[in-house]
């Protein structure tokens, strides 16, 4: 009976000869599910060129080729697929770190031409450039955190009387998760100033070994507890990370590792018993951030250098300048005195023109490297401006760090809304805390709170602190009854910039506002003093149209080949612009002087 | 005296024709008794290369030797050469047809040495691509061993069905075959807008054709009579040899990674392990059909307990600078063919020190299969061969 049914069973399923077939007559226009994994695509404006497909891949089928001009934050390179080698896992498309990489859904590709096959997504225009479906990094998928790791520093009522630093700095474990969330891309080194190797030096931290990152860090930059505290990061706003998630710490960093690496290793760790003297003499004017990186980088050529510094201390704008709650002086002094201990001779309160004159300086120097910088404060020249109660933050800021008392009015207005605006805000909010226990300053400038220079966490933090920022006002006129300042009076400023991004601030004049204040603070930008010159020199140099000195961009020499210049009067101004022109200028002139000396 | 050492290979072969006074065998090919037949390296319903070299003398097959080497690729070395996240792209080539248990158990080894957790939404996608893995393995066995014995239907069948699978691969992970899906600390998307309903309607329907699939393969006289009490591998065997899967469990072994060492979420999934008695062709065959019914079931429970939203990845490490402490795991999991295994060993370098791939294929294709083609009558041999469920991929990793 088995048998039989075992026969006569498979004859059960004759349905299936009445059903329609399964087989998909036209396959090359099947639609492929939403996610597929198809062809790459690429969109080019938001590309940077960063090459994390590049290193991810792992069958090696992706290749940076040159598309476009270099610029900051785009390496100008873009990815070229070849798919002779890709096997369409997408890794290239999860790590892409501004998320122009996706793949479309297309299924079919016919070229009779091989070489095809081997094309630049987005700039080789493709039939499936248009489709909208397609793999695409998942929202919750991350191969790297997005998210900074938060550095541990001072709340606002524990600092809002005192001259503390505020950021206390990495610990091991924190610098190495911050180090971690690198992709070692390297857009950050183009858009430093000073090239920093940046990827190197965080690299050298997640090893954990800071003697190597500290090594790296002085190839390039000897300032490098300062800059660690206080560079304006160009790094970090281009840092590819930065484009879905928070940019790298590379400032927080780079101070982990100069915080780690004791002062008395220094001599040890950077070789500097292998350097061999040489006689030739250069006079550095000016001790700032540009002076003494031109001294560290000639001093490490050989060099026998001079410094004449008009202050009764080395640093310039970074100790003058910066407030010590965002710089301490020790840290500042740590740096500072490893490049004087190289042999630099250092000349304090020594003013050119009266203790020394440029003719002494030519006469005695091979070179005389000029980088006084920018000390003059700008005025408004608002009606009431000299008045006594309005003061320069770039003077204020000098008296406080000399120690030398200044007036702290009950009301203060400050007028600008750059870095140095903010640093005398918080300066004179914290005296008004410590001499009458309550903060009564306002920040004002033309620019709106999108627009201030200043850095975001200066405004939060000023902020908290207690001071108020109320931008994006025009400063008309300062009231004053009987000889006393009542007050700024403002109107609201529409733009700063007109159509060729040239400053030319618009203002509706319909719309003011009046802040009340004692004391005026003017922090409008600052301009240079090089009257030292002489007009013997400053006649023979060559100038641009706007009076600018002219230099040469890769050797900083001037049209006097004795002569060169450096710092914020040639750029910035900030001090890793500096610490790099001066670095270049070391360069410039140790060619110069080989090139004539031979 | 354990029961591995008692098992001699040698001893165990007493069905050969002759021994020579040295225990060598005594095949003369020059006396025209025996014959040299090298079967392969193509066979029907067997995914990749593998040639199997047999002495036969009449029609039966006296010596049977293994040859493999058509497919090997240098898996394992290569990945001490990629980056941990590199490789997750390349361990699913291991095992073409059923990539996904090699992505789980690599991102497993990873992620058990890097100490990284994967959130409960993620082990939830996991079992669920991996039991899709196993329906669509299994309706391509189905299909390869009826096709072998001339049942072409079944396998036109089959083949479809498998594609409506591999359709709903296609929409879950982005591939048809190398899916990718799973990756180190979890997976790589969230389960689309409307998959369980489609999944369903596909389940239904495989269903409905594996009643007439039984109906032509499983009740047919034909089939039986080519099958049954052929090819059995012997319940003692199973220990010396390291079988495992579906072919120890025909024998009447109850070994089941899924039960014996859960893994997943198969602790939370209610299945019974299928076994059998008889151990022939037959016997196997029908386990996995048997086996195949409970995958359907199994989907369908994992797409109902799938909890809606949640974390589908862990916050792990940038991929870039993962660094692995040194130290060694191994990762099992059941796969169609058994427990498949990973065994790695990491040096606390930014690369695996060393990756050995344990795939069921190696001792069932190699040394098992030639043991059972001993006697076997040479019409048979492709029949036992795609019994044991190989995959030469797997062998040559």
């Amino acid at each position: 009976m088995g048998i039989i049914k075992d026969i006569v069973s498979p004859f059960a399923v004759w349905k299936h000869f009445f059903k329609e077939p399964v087989t998909i007559k036209d396959p090359l226009n099947r639609i492929a599910a939403p996610r597929y994994r198809g062809f790459h695509q690429n969109d080019i404006s938001q590309c940077i060129g960063c090459g994390t497909c590049e290193a991810i891949c792992e069958n090696e089928a992706i290749d940076l080729v040159a598309v476009a001009q270099t610029k900051n934050g785009d390496s100008g390179l873009r990815p070229r697929v070849d798919y002779g080698r890709c096997c369409w896992c997408a890794l290239c498309v999860d790590v892409c770190t501004t998320g122009s990489l996706k793949l479309s859904n297309a299924y079919t590709w016919v070229d009779t031409d091989g070489d095809n096959f081997r094309f630049t997504p987005g700039i080789d225009l493709k039939p499936w450039d248009s489709l909208k479906d397609g793999y695409t990094k998942a929202k919750g998928l991350e191969l790297y955190p997005l998210e900074r790791m938060p550095m541990q520093h001072l709340h606002a009522h524990q600092r809002d009387n005192s001259f503390i630093e505020i950021m206390k700095g990495y610990s091991k474990e924190e610098a190495m998760a911050e180090a971690d969330r690198c992709v070692s891309c390297g857009i950050c080194v183009a858009a430093c100033p000073a090239h920093m190797g940046i990827p190197e030096y965080i690299k050298a931290i997640r090893e954990d070994n800071l003697e190597k990152g500290l090594q790296i860090m002085y190839q390039t930059n000897p300032l490098v507890e300062i800059c660690g505290r206080i560079c304006t990061h160009k790094c970090e706003t281009v840092c590819s990370v930065g484009h879905r998630g928070e940019p790298l710490s590379i400032r927080w960093l780079k101070r982990y590792i100069a915080d780690q690496v004791p002062a008395t290793d220094y001599y040890r760790v950077l070789n500097q018993d292998k350097v061999e003297k040489n006689s030739r003499k250069v006079a550095i004017v000016g001790a700032g951030p540009a002076g003494l990186s031109a001294a560290y980088y000639l001093s490490k050529l050989g060099y026998q250098i001079t410094i004449f510094e008009k202050l009764a201390q080395a640093g310039g704008m970074m100790r003058y300048g910066i407030p010590e709650y965002r710089l301490p002086y020790d840290q500042l002094d740590k740096d500072i005195n490893y490049i004087l201990s190289l042999g630099v001779e250092i000349n304090y309160n020594t003013t050119i023109g009266t203790n020394v004159t440029m003719d002494e300086l030519h006469a005695n120097f091979d070179i005389v490297y000029v980088a006084t910088g920018l000390h003059e404060g700008r005025s408004t020249r608002i009606p009431g401006t000299e008045h006594a109660n309005v003061y320069q933050a770039i003077e204020l800021l000098r008296k406080i760090t000399e120690n030398k008392p200044i007036e702290v009015a009950e009301k203060i207005v400050v007028i600008g809304g750059g870095n140095v605006a903010m640093d005398i805000t918080r300066s004179l909010a914290r005296l008004q805390k410590q001499k009458y226990g309550k903060v009564q300053t306002i920040a004002t400038s033309l620019e709106t709170e999108d627009i201030m220079p200043a850095d975001r966490e200066e405004v939060i933090e000023a902020r908290e602190e207690g001071a108020i920022i109320n931008p994006g006002w025009g400063p008309r006129e300062i009231k004053i009854l009987n000889n006393k300042i009542q007050g700024l009076k403002v109107v609201q400023c529409i733009s700063v910039f007109d159509e060729n991004k040239r400053f030319n601030p618009k203002f509706d004049e319909s719309v003011e506002n009046f802040f009340e204040a004692d004391m005026i603070v003017e922090s409008i930008g600052q301009g240079m003093n090089l009257s030292f010159l002489t007009e013997k020199y400053a006649e023979q140099l060559e100038k641009d149209s706007r009076g600018r000195i002219l230099v040469d961009t890769l050797t900083y020499q001037s049209s006097l080949p004795w002569l060169f210049f450096g710092g914020d009067i040639i750029e910035g101004p900030d001090v890793i612009h500096s610490v790099a022109n001066g670095h270049k200028a070391a360069k410039g002139i140790d060619n110069y002087l080989n090139s004539i000396q031979k | 005296m354990n029961k591995f050492e008692k098992f001699s290979f040698d001893g165990d072969r007493t069905a050969y024709p002759n021994k020579k006074a040295d225990g060598s065998l005594d095949i003369d090919l020059s006396s025209h008794k025996y014959i040299k037949v090298w079967q392969g390296p193509n066979h029907p319903g067997i995914t990749g290369n593998m040639a199997v070299e047999l002495t036969v003398c009449g029609d039966e097959v006296v010596e049977a030797k293994t040859h493999v080497g058509y497919l090997h690729r240098g898996f394992e070395k290569l990945m001490e050469r990629r980056r941990y996240i590199q490789n997750c792209p390349l361990v699913c080539r291991v095992s073409v047809p059923e990539p996904d248990y090699n992505e789980f158990n690599y991102s497993t080894c990873v992620e058990n040495l890097a100490g990284i957790s994967v959130p409960d939404k993620a082990l939830w996608l996991r079992t669920l691509a991996l039991e899709m893995a196993r329906l669509q393995g299994y309706l391509m066995w189905i299909g390869g061993a009826a096709g072998t014995l001339g049942f072409g239907t079944v396998g036109q069948w089959s083949n479809y069905l498998r594609d409506l699978v591999l359709d709903r691969f296609e929409e879950l992970t982005g591939g048809r075959i190398y899916h990718i899906y799973i990756l180190i600390g979890g997976v790589r998307n969230d389960i689309p807008v409307g998959f369980k309903q489609r999944m369903l309607d596909n389940l239904r329907e495989i269903e409905g054709f594996m009643k007439d699939i039984r109906k032509v393969l499983f009740d047919n006289y034909v089939f039986k009579k080519r099958t049954i009490g052929l090819g059995i591998i012997e319940p003692e065997w199973i220990y010396p040899y390291g079988i495992v899967g579906p072919n120890a469990r025909a024998a009447g072994s109850l070994n089941d990674v899924r039960k014996d060492y859960p893994y997943g979420k198969y602790s939370e999934l209610d299945f019974e392990v299928k076994t059998s008695k008889q151990s022939d062709i037959y016997a196997r065959a029908y386990l996995r059909y048997e086996e195949l019914l409970t995958d359907i079931d199994l989907i369908k429970q994992i797409l109902d307990k799938m909890p809606d939203g949640g974390e589908f990845m862990a916050n792990i490490p940038n991929v870039f600078n993962l660094e692995i402490p040194a130290g060694e795991t191994y990762v099992r999991s059941e796969c169609t063919r058994g427990e498949y295994g990973y065994y790695m060993v990491s040096d606390g370098s930014g690369f695996p020190r060393r990756v050995n791939v344990r795939g069921p294929s190696y001792t069932h294709a190699v040394a098992l299969l030639e043991r059972m083609l001993i006697n076997a009558n040479i019409a048979d041999v492709a029949q036992i061969m795609v019994s044991l469920h190989t995959y030469p991929p797997e062998i040559e990793r």
